[in-house]
C-alpha cells in the first residue's frame, strides 16, 4: 500500500546498503540505558551496604541497636536452619493467600459483569470489607475462626484481593463497544461474550491487580501472623521478628527482614515475567516501542 | 453457507423486477423523547445493489446501518427481510477496523464462524479464502498492531467476508484513511464485490466515494434524519480508474453534491 515500486526500492536498498549513525548512536544508546537498568540499582545497592558497614564500625554502633551487614549475613547463614523453616510458612501462607484473591477477587468481577444486580448489592461490601483496617478487626477473627491456618488466609485474602477485584471488574468492561456490537450480530452467547471478547480484554487489567495482590499477600500473610500468633504451628518469618525483638537478638531480626524482602521482590518480579509472556505479543504495556 | 450468489444479474434498469432483499419500511427511530434520529425513513434492497447512504453528520446514517443489523429496534415501522440467508450470513464493518488486538489476522478472521461453532480447521479453508480475496493471506500470523490502517481494514473486510454473506454493511469503513489508500480500496471493494457479488449498503460522507463505488445514493439530511433524496449512478459495473476523471463522474458528482446542499440548508433554518 505504498506509492513507491517495491522492487526498486529493495534494489535501491541492496546496492547501498546504508549505515546509519543516527540509527547506529540510538541502537547504542538503548544498549547502555537496558544495562544502567540492573548496573545503577546493584550499585545503590553495594553504596548503601559500604555505608552501612563503615557506619555500623566507624562509630561502634552495639550490635543490638544495629547490627552491620556482615553480622546479618553470618546470622542469616547460621540461623537458615530455623529461618528456611519459618521463610517456608510465611511463603505458603502468602502463596494460598495469593491463590485464594485470583480465586474470590476475578470469580467476583466475573460474577458481577453477569448481573448487574448482584454487582449493585455486592459490590459497596467488598469496598467496606477493603477500607476496614485489618488490624482492627483481627480480636473479632480470633474468636470467630477457630482454625489458625483459616485465620491467618482470611487475613492475608481480604488484604490481598481487592486490587484483584476492582481491577478484573474495570477489564471485563473495558472492551470495545464495537467489538460487543460485532458479539451481538453474530449472536454471541454470553459465554462467548465473556471467553472470546471480555476475559482477554480484562487480561492486562487482571495482571495489573495481580502484580499489586503479590506484594499485599506477603503483607497480609505477615500482618496475620503478628496478630494470631503462630497458632502452635511451625512460626512464619513474622513471628520470628517478634520472638527476636523480644529476646533482643536484633541481628537475627534483621535476617528474617531481609528474608520477606527478598521473597516480596521475588513475587513481583515472577509475577511481571509472567504478565510479559502473556502480553508481549500484544499489548502497548508490554511492547517495546520502536519511537 | 454454500450457495454463493452469481453477479448482480440485470442492469439496475430492471430493478423493479427483482425481487427484495430487504425494505426498512416506514421507520422511525427516536432516543429518549425528542431526539429524532430517523423520521420516516423508507428503503427498498435488492440482491446486487450497492446502495449508499449519503449525508451530513448526525443524519442518522449509523442509525439505519444498526437498525438493519439488528442491533436496535424501530420506534415505529419496521425492517423486513426478504432473505433469511442474507440476514444469517450479513456481513458488517464499522469506521475502525475493531480488530482483537490479542488475537492474529487469521484469528480474527475466524471470530464469526468461531461464533457459530465452527473449528478452526473446518473454518481454515474459508479464512484462506477470506485473506485471499483481500490480499492479506501472507499476514495471516502477524497481530493487528503490526499492520498499516489500510491493512487493519482489509482484515475487518475480511472478517465481514467470512460467512460468504448477501449483504455487507459498511459504516465510513475508509473515513479514517489516506486518500490513496482509499482509492485503492475503493476499486479493491468494487472488484471483491464482483467477485463475490454481494450487495453492499455502504455510508459515506463522500460525495466522491459514493458516486464512484454505488449505483444508488440516499441522501438523507439531519435534524430530523431523513432520506431528502435518491439518485442512480448509471455507470456499468466493472468501474475503473479511468471514470474519476470521466465528465459522466463530475456530473454525478455535481448532481449528488447540489442534492446534499439542499439537505443541508434544510437543516440550517431548524437549527
Ligand atoms: N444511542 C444513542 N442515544 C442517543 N442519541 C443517539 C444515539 N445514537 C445516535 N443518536 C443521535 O441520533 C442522531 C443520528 O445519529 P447517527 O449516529 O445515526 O448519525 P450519523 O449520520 O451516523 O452521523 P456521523 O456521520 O457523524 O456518523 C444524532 O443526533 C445522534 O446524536
Ligand atoms: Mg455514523
Amino acid at each position: 500500500m505504498t506509492l513507491a515500486d517495491p522492487a526498486r526500492l529493495a534494489s535501491a536498498a541492496a546496492a547501498a546498503p546504508v549505515v546509519d549513525a543516527e540509527e547506529v548512536a540510538r541502537l547504542a544508546a538503548e544498549r547502555r540505558e537496558r544495562i544502567a537498568r540492573w548496573l545503577l540499582p546493584f550499585a545503590v545497592f553495594l553504596a548503601l551496604i559500604g555505608l552501612w558497614q563503615w557506619y555500623v564500625v566507624a562509630w561502634e554502633v552495639p550490635h543490638y541497636r544495629l547490627p552491620g551487614p556482615v553480622l546479618v549475613a553470618e546470622t542469616l547463614a547460621r540461623d537458615f536452619g530455623t529461618l528456611s523453616g519459618s521463610w517456608w510458612t510465611t511463603l505458603r501462607v502468602t502463596l494460598m493467600a495469593l491463590a485464594l484473591a485470583v480465586l474470590g477477587g476475578a470469580g467476583l468481577a466475573i460474577l458481577f459483569t453477569q448481573s448487574r444486580w448482584i454487582e449493585l448489592s455486592l459490590f459497596p461490601y467488598m469496598v467496606v470489607l477493603q477500607v476496614t483496617p485489618i488490624i482492627a478487626i483481627a480480636p473479632l477473627i480470633f474468636i470467630y475462626i477457630d482454625s489458625h491456618i483459616a485465620r491467618v488466609l482470611f487475613i492475608a485474602w481480604i488484604v490481598a484481593f481487592f486490587p484483584i477485584l476492582s481491577n478484573t471488574a474495570i477489564g471485563l468492561k473495558s472492551s470495545d463497544h464495537n467489538l460487543r456490537d460485532l458479539m451481538a450480530i453474530y449472536r454471541a452467547s454470553r459465554w462467548q461474550r465473556l471467553r472470546y471478547l471480555q476475559l482477554p480484554a480484562a487480561l492486562p487489567y487482571f495482571l495489573g491487580g495481580l502484580r499489586i495482590a503479590g506484594g499485599l499477600a506477603l503483607i497480609g500473610a505477615v500482618v496475620a501472623e503478628f496478630t494470631m500468633g503462630s497458632g502452635g504451628q511451625a512460626a512464619g518469618l513474622a513471628f520470628r521478628i517478634l520472638e527476636s525483638s523480644y529476646r533482643m537478638q536484633i541481628p537475627r531480626m534483621f535476617s528474617a527482614l531481609i528474608l520477606i524482602v527478598l521473597t516480596g521482590i521475588a513475587i513481583y518480579l515472577l509475577i511481571s515475567a509472567l504478565s510479559w509472556l502473556l502480553l508481549h505479543k500484544w499489548h502497548e504495556s508490554a511492547l517495546k516501542r520502536e519511537t | 453457507m454454500a450457495a454463493r450468489l452469481s453477479a448482480p444479474a440485470a442492469a439496475p434498469a430492471a430493478g423493479a423486477a427483482r425481487p427484495l432483499l430487504l425494505a426498512l419500511e416506514h421507520v422511525d427511530k427516536l432516543f429518549g423523547r425528542d431526539v429524532v434520529a430517523l423520521r420516516d425513513m423508507t428503503l427498498e434492497v435488492r440482491p446486487g445493489d450497492f446502495v449508499s447512504l449519503l449525508g451530513p453528520s448526525g443524519c442518522g446514517k449509523s442509525t439505519a446501518l444498526r437498525l438493519i443489523a439488528g442491533l436496535i429496534q424501530p420506534t415505529r415501522g419496521r425492517v423486513r427481510w426478504e432473505d433469511a440467508q442474507a440476514r444469517e450470513t450479513l456481513g458488517v464493518v464499522f469506521q475502525e477496523p475493531t480488530l482483537m488486538p490479542w488475537a492474529t489476522v487469521s484469528e480474527n478472521v475466524w471470530l464469526p464462524l468461531r461464533l457459530r461453532g465452527v473449528s478452526r480447521r473446518a473454518a481454515l479453508p474459508q479464512i484462506e479464502e477470506a485473506l485471499t480475496t483481500v490480499g492479506l493471506l501472507r499476514f495471516r500470523h502477524a497481530y493487528p498492531r503490526e499492520l498499516s490502517g489500510g491493512m487493519k481494514m482489509r482484515v475487518s473486510i475480511a472478517r465481514a467476508l467470512v460467512t460468504r454473506p448477501r449483504l455487507i454493511l459498511m459504516d465510513e469503513p475508509f473515513a479514517a484513511l489516506d486518500e490513496i489508500t482509499r482509492f485503492k480500496l475503493n476499486n479493491d471493494l468494487l472488484e471483491m464485490r464482483a467477485k463475490l457479488g454481494c450487495t453492499v449498503i455502504f455510508v459515506t460522507h463522500s460525495v466522491f466515494e459514493s458516486v464512484f463505488l454505488s449505483d444508488r445514493i440516499v441522501i438523507m439530511a439531519a435534524r430530523p434524519g431523513r432520506v431528502i433524496r435518491e439518485l442512480g449512478v448509471s455507470e456499468p459495473y466493472p468501474r475503473s480508474e479511468a471514470f474519476r476523471t470521466s465528465t459522466d463522474y463530475v456530473d454525478h458528482c455535481r448532481a449528488a453534491s447540489e442534492a446534499l446542499a439542499q439537505a443541508m440548508e434544510g437543516t440550517a433554518h431548524d437549527g
